[in-house]
Formats: C-alpha cells, sequence, structure tokens
C-alpha cells in the first residue's frame, strides 16, 4: 500500500512467497522441457535431477519431427485461426458499425439478437452443425472447421460499445469527403478503433489455437488436424509412453502463442482479461 | 459551438447514398446471415433433437417427447457425470478464486516484480491445454513422475493420480486451478487498483492497525463486486471442461471423471446417439443459463454498496 519503495529487506518476504507460489505454477513447464532432454532411461529412473545426464534433445525433438507433419499441424493452426479472425472481423465490424452510428427500425431487434446469443455457448450447436457438414461432405475441411466460427456475436458487441464511443463528426465529415459507408467502416472507423480490435484478435487467436472440442469432432487423420489435435494423435497413437519426445511435441505446439504472450504480454492480459470475460 | 454551429448549418450533413436503413441492413447482411446459419438455426436445431430418438445412420426418427430426459435419470453414467461436474466445479472454483485472491494481494502489495509475477501466473491462460494436460500426465505418472518421485523422497505416500477413481477428479480440479488461477488474478489487480489510495488511509486514522483489519474493512468490502464476478465467471468456466478430460482420463477410470461435456461427446459423437447428446447439451445449457441469470441477478443487486 505504501507509494514510496519499500526497503528490499521488508519486501523479501512477500517476494519469496511470491517465487514460491511462481515455481509451482511454472513446475509442469519445468518438467516438460526437463524431459524433452532427457533420454529415455533417465525419465524413467524418475530421478529429481532437471538437467539430463546425457543430452538427448536433438534425438527427441527429431523423433517428433520425423513422426509427425509439424509443420502442417502449425500451418493448420494459423490457417483455421487467420481465417476465423478474417471472417469474424469481416461480419462483425459493419454490424458493430450499424448498430452503434445508424438509425434504423428494427435495430433494436437485432441488437437483442446480439445479447440472445452471447447466452449460448458454441458447444451446443455442435450436434447439428456436425450433422449439416457431415451431409454436405465438409467433414475434414478447412471449411468445417472456420465456419461456425465466422459469426461472433461477441465482436460484434465489443465493436458496437466502442464505435459508440467515436465521435459522430468524424463520420459526418467523412461522409462530406464523399465517402462511402463502406469506407468508413474500415478506413474511417476501424482505424480509430484499434485498441479493440486488437484485443478482441488476441482473445479470438487464443481460443482457436488451444480449442478441442470441435477439431476433435470433425476432423479426423492428419492434413486438416491443428496443433491441440496433432499433440493428441501423437499422444495416443505414436508415443505411447515415450514421454521425453512427447515433451517435446508439448513444447513444439505450445511454443508460438507462448512466445507471443512473452513479446507483448501487456496486450495479451489486456485482450483477453478485458474480452474474455464473456469466453 | 462551432460543431453545432457546422451541424446546423448543413441541412442534415449524413446523407446517405442509400438510405439509412437499407445502408444499415446491407452492413447487417453478412453478419446476419452467418448467424441464422451457423447460430439461431443449430441451436433451435438441437432444442429439436432432443425429443427424437435421432441416431446417425438411422433411416428415420421419432418424436419422443421427454423419455430422453427421463432415461437420463435412470442412466448411472450421466447421473455420475452430472455428479462429477458438480463436484469439479465445487473444486476449481473456490480453489482458483481464494488462490487468485491471496496472489494479487501479494503482488499489490508492493511494487517489486509486478509485470514479471502477473506474466508467471498468466501463461496457463495462453498454453495450448492439449499440451500442458501431457505434460501434467507425466509430472503426476503414479511411477515416472516428478511429483510423486519428491513425495518418495519426503517419505510420503505415492498416489496414483490420475489412473486411481478415488483421487481423478481431485487432481482434473488441480489442474483446473492452474489453469483458471491466472485469468482470475488479472482481474482481481484490475479490481484492487480501482479502490481509492485514501480508504486505507482513513481506516488506519480510524485504528486499523494491521493488515488484515485493513483488508476486512476496505479491500474485501470494496473488492465485493469484483468477487462476485469472479465466482459466476469461473463457474461458467469450469462447468465447460472437456480438454483435460478428453487428453489424460477419456472419462475414467470406471467412469470416476465422466463430466457433462465429455458425456455429451461420447454420446454423440462415439455411439452417434444424437437425440440423447442434444438432451444432455440442454442440461448443460441450462446450467450455464442458470449461472448467467444468477450473475446479472447478484450483479445487479450488489454492485452497489448500498
Amino acid at each position: 500500500m505504501a507509494e514510496r519503495a519499500t526497503p528490499l529487506y521488508r519486501d523479501t518476504p512477500r517476494l519469496l512467497l511470491l517465487a514460491l507460489a511462481g515455481l509451482i505454477m511454472l513446475m509442469p513447464y519445468i518438467w516438460m522441457v526437463a524431459a524433452s532432454m532427457k533420454p529415455l532411461d533417465e525419465i524413467f529412473r524418475a530421478s529429481l535431477t532437471l538437467l539430463p545426464e546425457r543430452f538427448h534433445a536433438i534425438e527427441n525433438y527429431g523423433k517428433v519431427f520425423a513422426r509427425i507433419p509439424v509443420g502442417l499441424y502449425l500451418w493448420n493452426g494459423l490457417v483455421v485461426c487467420g481465417g476465423i479472425l478474417f471472417f469474424q472481423l469481416l461480419f462483425a465490424v459493419p454490424a458493430g458499425y450499424a448498430l452503434a452510428k445508424l438509425r434504423f427500425p428494427g435495430k433494436e431487434f437485432v441488437f437483442g439478437a446480439v445479447m440472445l446469443g452471447l447466452l449460448v455457448p458454441p458447444h451446443v450447436q455442435a450436434l447439428p452443425l456436425y450433422v449439416a457438414f457431415s451431409q454436405l461432405g465438409l467433414l475434414n475441411s478447412y471449411t468445417a472447421l472456420i465456419a461456425p466460427f465466422t459469426i461472433s456475436v461477441f465482436a460484434i458487441f465489443l465493436f458496437r460499445q466502442f464505435f459508440k464511443s467515436l465521435p459522430d463528426d468524424l463520420i459526418h465529415a467523412a461522409r462530406l469527403d464523399g465517402f462511402s459507408e463502406m469506407a468508413i467502416v474500415w478506413r474511417v472507423v476501424l482505424p480509430n478503433a484499434w485498441p479493440a480490435a486488437t484485443a478482441f484478435s488476441i482473445f479470438s487467436v487464443v481460443a482457436h489455437w488451444n480449442d478441442l472440442f470441435w477439431p476433435l469432432i470433425v476432423v479426423n487423420g492428419q492434413d486438416y488436424a491443428t496443433p491441440a489435435l496433432g499433440v493428441m494423435y501423437f499422444r495416443s497413437a505414436e508415443a505411447g509412453d515415450d514421454f521425453g519426445a512427447l515433451m517435446a511435441a508439448a513444447v513444439i505446439m505450445t511454443a508460438p502463442l507462448v512466445i507471443a504472450f512473452l513479446l507483448a504480454q501487456r496486450r495479451f492480459v489486456e485482450g483477453i482479461a478485458t474480452t474474455g470475460l464473456k469466453g | 459551438m462551432s460543431d453545432a454551429a457546422l451541424t446546423q448549418a448543413l441541412p442534415r450533413p449524413a446523407r446517405l447514398a442509400l438510405g439509412e436503413t437499407a445502408t444499415a441492413w446491407l452492413l447487417s447482411a453478412p453478419a446476419i446471415i452467418a448467424y441464422l446459419l451457423m447460430l439461431l438455426l443449430p441451436t433451435l436445431a438441437t432444442i429439436a433433437l432432443a425429443f427424437t430418438d435421432f441416431e446417425l445412420g438411422a433411416t428415420g426418427f421419432a418424436w419422443i417427447g421427454l423419455d430422453n430426459f427421463a432415461e437420463m435419470l435412470s442412466d448411472r453414467g450421466f447421473m455420475t457425470s452430472l455428479r462429477n461436474t458438480i463436484i469439479y466445479v465445487g473444486l476449481v472454483t473456490p480453489g482458483s478464486i481464494a488462490g487468485a485472491l491471496a496472489l494479487a494481494l501479494l503482488i499489490e502489495a508492493g511494487t517489486r516484480g509486478r509485470t514479471f509475477f502477473r506474466a508467471v501466473f498468466f501463461l496457463p491462460v495462453v498454453s495450448l491445454t492439449v499440451a500442458m494436460a501431457a505434460a501434467w500426465q507425466y509430472l503426476l505418472h503414479p511411477s515416472i513422475g516428478p511429483l510423486n518421485a519428491m513425495l518418495r523422497v519426503a517419505g510420503l505416500g505415492a498416489p496414483e493420480w490420475l489412473s486411481s477413481s478415488s483421487t481423478v477428479l481431485l487432481s482434473l480440479a488441480a489442474i483446473g486451478i492452474w489453469e483458471n488461477l491466472g485469468f482470475n488474478l488479472v482481474l482481481f489487480l484490475a479490481g484492487l487498483t480501482a479502490i481509492p489510495r485514501e480508504l486505507y488511509a482513513a481506516a488506519e486514522v480510524d485504528g486499523a492497525r494491521h493488515a488484515w483489519q485493513r483488508f476486512r474493512l476496505v479491500t474485501w468490502p470494496m473488492l465485493g463486486p469484483t468477487t462476485l464476478f469472479v465466482l459466476t465467471i469461473t463457474m461458467i468456466r469450469a462447468v465447460r471442461v472437456f480438454d483435460t478430460v478428453a487428453v489424460l482420463t477419456q472419462g475414467g477410470p470406471n467412469k470416476a471423471s465422466q463430466v457433462l461435456l465429455y458425456t455429451m461427446y461420447e454420446e454423440g459423437f462415439t455411439y452417434f446417439r444424437l437425440g440423447y447428446s442434444a438432451a444432455i447439451t440442454l442440461v448443460f445449457l441450462a446450467i450455464v443459463l442458470a449461472m448467467m441469470w444468477l450473475q446479472t441477478k447478484v450483479l445487479d443487486k450488489r454492485v452497489h454498496y448500498g
């Protein structure tokens, strides 16, 4: 509570407690990385030393790259997350603008539908969507992975709230300059709503990179497997009890988002904690 | 003033080429179509499915009224799953809230290491759940896992964790707490920064010398709305547990870790009993809606300090 700096010796107990809690939090990461560098016999000895006696990282990581198409999984994750985000923004930004800045009959109704949509978790639509995609022969495709998430009522809600706070004069001025409404949405309103757009993008990418439920339902086999599915396949079929290689696979698939998080920590925390409330 | 003059000088400057109504509907059209196709129709279809005996691959289906719901009551698998979900939520919610609050208070109490520790505790939120589940599987492995190795060194027993029906739910809940703690922590930190500093000074003048007294008199009541909000958010997140169960236990051993969404997944996508699975989905939806209702109720009533 003190605003002036406390001397270090008085701060030490607090820092020690935090460090201890942090160490417990990081336990899975520490052992995951450690095991990914150990040969199997050392892992099975279950000793408590973190550093490997014989450095086996090249073999473990090599095994992962040799056995599963790591690049393909990461690429699929990128395509799916990118595709979902692209359509979410493409659909939600104009709708959010209409709800925030235009007057039209039926507006209350549309906004009511958005609020209603916020109540329904995405798991509820899974069964009929699965049947529909299966009838259309679209299982095992990017379409099946992306299409159900193209509509984000949360994004519409978020952008509407944010656009509402933008001054009307900004839009009037653009209209006087001869901008079409489409141009206003993408070239005037969106650039001024950058914080909301970044926050939502981070939230969306994290949610879908980590999602297992829907990919598990619509994807079978390697071709369209996302990183989450990739780890699962490697675990059940290829690796068995080969924990060294399994941990190496886990490290590889977790790394992209964790690195992004460490680089842009503040944005991630804000993006997920402020927008993720509805997640 | 100049703005007002400007808008008055120009007769309705916001004159649209197409007319405001048409423009608005055109701009909303893609979202509305996607909403109908991907959200509204499938949700209604799930509700309809729940009253049928539809199975994938079967030639026809019949409306069977409430039979699916009646079957649930006598289905031991489903009842176990419902009970497990309630226990899981009952463990994860208080665990991750108490942990997050304690750590948030510790972080707020000083200036050193704030960003660093926030990042450390937030890390699980951005980590691939499936991969971290694999890491937990190794950590909790009964014979080669580091946790049991530590317990053996300390002379304590070596529980089977995820492979025993008596500890599996507890182990999953521990992972759930680990997953949710950072998220709650960030919400608490935001709530703590919003408390006016003067209140602490005032409490001290009034004789609240100890940190605990200041917590009880100022922090806890001022944090009330945040805590209630975090409570319902955590419950809604916890009731959706799926990934860890799907990766680590598949509902086992002996159904001891069956949870609602996993049972729904198995009935629908392993046994293809879509009607029954839809009925389970509706139970899940009802629980989520009840929690959201509670949230609006509680927040409306308690957000103001009265």
